[in-house]
């Protein structure tokens, strides 16, 4: 294999096929990237054999070919090559070694057969369907921070998306859930998506996407089965396995008869949150709300520091109510509002409470209360 | 006026107490260890009671720090309570599985030891008694001597049920006695108040104390003084040294480091180069230096519950009626102490004593019989496949008060269920009594799998 690319090509897409490689590997070879020249141009493939990521980028192809070198240490060079550099990446007569050479700068790097790199079979996709990535963005971040990292439970590791009709539409969505909070979001289902089974992709998956999906003028192909998916971004394309479990009933989990409506600024809410959590050293310790009518009293009391408080004006005409929550929960979810306003729907202490978005109707929080 | 008056009266009294020193002979003639008596020579036997066993040490009166431990703990018990097991060999341990827990000083001259299976045992000493083990009332006395030694210092840091570590430094003005006096006469009243015997040793650093402890058994007293520390040390095999156990030893070996006395000729970075943190500690120990307080506090780090079979067991559901048990009995163990545990741990030896422990983490902290269950079942399904078991224990670690503990979930509603429903079966055995209410995993089943005991304060 012999190829001349420009550096700034390589570099971005190694950067994005680089990230998937584990730092560790048991495994040698999974520390290595695929390179593989044909055509004009150069392809490149990692994977953890849950997830892989391969992108191909323009190259002046003299001599065609494929091999496998350590993944983390070819982004490292190529980043610290200088800017608009071309690099030429030949690999030698046995196939032992590969040297990289820009300008005066030359690197050999110890290669791996490229038949030794595992292809994740994907099989054949049951459906295929076009999003902007917009859209999928949004489906992604609104509900991602409530990804579950518990292993017991590990069907809540990922987010769960499936399609559902509501006042006769349907729709896609996205759910995550930890089991003390619940993330879920909704855009209008796209075409070809009809019949889809429910799929819980895995966090990895979820935070290599969301990283890819930063242009905001790219459509992006999903295909999917019951075990794999399958996102085509521009050049770069990401396959990856699916949870294999069932997500729980989370309509279940979502109040219905909530009655007491506390509507917020969000951005004093989410400032006063922040301030009175300063004196709870560890994180998981409570807020307290104290509601009472055109009023929130946020209160946070550590016993080995101290205590604060902070009073809020409010829109609330209800029973008066105090309840408690994990401060880091409330600024998750606030961070995730877009409008001006945040409306709470409570019950009771001991119940969860809904949390609109304001601005965004499809999108809604559940949090589960602390003891205080 | 009155005021100042007073308050000169309380200086003086405490002026008073400060210069009055413990009454302290020369420490090479001693004290009597059966009567107290100070001595005033050096002829062999006290001057006063005749006895041969004095304490004398050119530091006798300066060392405070000193490590206590019960002779043959259980066999001193039981034959307490039966005076005629008094002049036989007696061994506490058995059930069918048949290992010595411990054995009596008459048995151990025939060559019983503690671990050594029965029959072997039995085979060295064929007329001994052998008794199985009352752990609820070795847990008592046990709690009776750590009561007494807690009257000596606050300064008690327990090891096991029958020894701990004692620092007596600055309770001389409190016993108006040196702390060597204080100990044996601590040892004395032990004898005649719980009626068990106890060996003593006495240093400066807990590294030694533990080994003078061991060293004249039974009703041992040995002193090990700072100045003599480093050649007493240098003959010693590096087994003595703590946590230089079965394999380090033959590393060392191997290296042909056999004593102490070579240790101490080695340079520091020579020996943290070749062994790394255990280097270090080679290197301090070996030399006598060891800086270890007395902490009374020593935090559990966790809570578990194990039990060896009769017969090896490989059967799932059986494993399971005995892990629900176990999951009861460290669950009652995490309520009373109001703490939680945030990861499970299982615990398995199989029949050719391979041991198989494996950890799984949580989302939150719990104290429920249930999640320790649920979560060690799960584990406990990967591991059986065929293999014969002889021991189970289930226990979690990452221990944190239980405020935050097993928090409502909002998916798993059965989860909430089944916390209700242990909150339920815990009210109900506070009333009934522990056999009020039972799982059906243990109803019926046999020894092992049974509710837990009730617990002592």
């Amino acid at each position: 294999m012999r190829v001349i690319l420009e550096r700034s090509n390589l570099l971005k897409s190694l950067n994005h096929v680089h990230r998937v490689v584990e730092r560790r590997n048991t495994i040698p070879i999974l520390s290595n990237v695929l390179l593989s020249a044909e055509g004009a141009s150069l392809e490149m493939k990692a994977t953890d054999l849950d997830l892989e990521v391969t992108e191909a980028t323009p190259a002046k192809v003299e001599r065609g070919g494929a091999t496998t070198v350590p993944a983390h240490l070819l982004y490292d060079i190529v980043r610290k090559l200088s800017d608009g550099a071309e690099v030429m990446l030949k690999t030698d007569e046995d196939g032992n070694a590969m040297t990289v050479t820009s300008g005066r700068s030359s690197f050999r790097l110890q290669c791996l057969p490229q038949s030794d790199f595992p292809e994740l079979s994907a099989g054949s996709f049951s459906h295929i369907f076009r999003l902007d990535s917009v859209a999928l963005k949004g489906l992604i971040e609104k509900t991602q921070f409530a990804i579950s990292t518990e292993e017991t439970r590990y069907y809540l590791n990922g987010i769960y998306l499936h399609t559902h009709e509501v006042g006769g539409k349907l729709k896609l969505r996205s759910v995550a859930t930890d089991g003390h909070r619940l993330a879920r979001a909704e855009i209008d289902a796209p075409a070809g998506s009809e019949g889809m089974p429910g799929i819980i992709i895995p966090r990895k998956t979820v935070s290599e996407l969301q990283k890819l999906v930063d242009d905001p003028d790219v459509a992006v192909t999903t295909e999917l089965s019951d075990t794999k998916i399958r996102f085509t971004i521009g050049s770069v394309v990401l396959t990856s396995k699916l949870i294999d479990g069932t997500f729980p009933d989370y309509q279940r989990v979502i109040p219905t008869g909530n009655d007491k409506k506390l509507i917020l600024d969000r951005q004093s809410f989410a400032a006063a949150v922040d301030r009175v959590s300063t004196i709870s050293s560890e994180r998981g310790r409570a807020v307290k709300l104290s509601i009472s009518e055109g009023q929130v009293t946020l209160a946070v009391n550590n016993p080995d520091s101290g205590s604060a408080t902070e009073e809020l004006a409010a829109d609330y005409s209800s029973d008066p109510i105090e309840i408690g929550f994990n401060a880091k929960y409330l600024l998750d979810v606030a961070a995730q509002l877009t409008g001006t306003e945040a409306k709470f729907m409570l019950a009771d202490a001991g119940s969860p409470t809904l949390i609109h978005d304001m601005a965004d109707e499809t999108a809604l929080y559940v949090l589960m209360p602390m003891r205080v | 006026m009155s005021l100042a008056l007073h308050c000169r009266t309380i200086a003086s009294v405490l002026f008073m107490f400060a210069v009055m020193a413990a009454p302290v002979n020369n420490p090479d003639h001693g004290f009597c260890r059966d009567c107290l008596t100070f001595q005033r020579g050096e002829s062999r036997r006290c001057q006063r009671c005749g006895s041969p066993r004095l304490a004398r040490h050119r530091e006798l009166y300066r060392l405070h720090l000193a490590h206590i431990d019960c002779d043959a703990f259980y066999a001193a018990i039981e034959k307490r309570d039966n005076p005629a097991l008094k002049d036989k060999p007696l061994i506490i341990g058995g059930g069918k599985r048949g290992v010595v827990s411990t054995a009596c000083y008459i048995a151990r001259i025939r060559g019983v030891r503690s671990a050594m299976p029965m029959f072997k045992a039995l085979e060295a000493c064929p007329e001994a008694v052998v008794i199985p083990p009352n752990m609820e009332k070795y847990v008592r006395v046990g709690r009776e001597v750590r009561a007494m030694m807690q009257a000596l210092t606050p300064l008690v840091e327990p090891l096991s049920i029958d020894e701990a570590f004692l620092d007596l430094a600055g309770t001389e003005r409190l016993h108006g006695l040196p702390p060597a006096v204080v100990l044996a006469r601590f040892a004395l009243a032990v004898e005649k108040e719980i009626g068990i015997t106890v060996s003593a040793g006495l240093s400066y650093c807990k590294f030694l104390a533990k080994i003078a402890s061991d060293f004249r058994k039974p009703r041992g007293f040995s002193v090990i003084g700072e100045a003599e520390a480093v050649g007493f040390l240098a003959t010693q095999p590096v087994t003595m040294i703590w946590g230089v156990g079965k394999a380090f030893n033959a590393t060392l070996e191997r290296d042909g480091i056999r004593t102490i006395g070579q240790l101490q000729t080695m340079e520091r970075g020579d020996l943290m180069r070749r062994y790394g943190v255990m280097g270090d500690r080679l290197y301090r120990l070996s030399r006598g230096e060891d800086v270890r307080r007395v902490d009374p506090d020593q935090d559990a780090k966790s809570v578990s519950a194990e039990t060896t079979f009769d017969t090896d067991i490989a059967s799932l559901d059986e494993l399971v009626a005995v892990l629900r048990g176990l999951s009861e009995k460290v669950s009652a163990r995490l309520k009373k102490s109001g703490i939680a545990g945030r990861t499970v741990v299982l615990k398995l030896k199989t029949q050719d004593f391979k041991l198989r422990t494996r950890n799984r983490q949580l989302g939150d902290p719990t104290r429920l019989a249930d999640r320790i269950f649920q979560t060690g079942v799960e584990l406990l399904r990967r591991e059986t496949d065929g293999t014969k078991f002889r021991l189970l224990g289930i226990g979690v670690s990452d221990l944190s008060d239980d405020d935050k503990a097993d928090p409502p979930d909002l998916v798993d509603v059965k989860s909430r269920k089944r916390a209700m429903a242990e909150g339920a079966i815990d009210a109900l055995r506070d009333k009934f009594g522990r056999k009020a209410v039972e799982t059906g995993y243990t109803f019926g089943r046999g020894r092992d799998a049974h509710p837990p005991e009730p617990l002592e304060d």
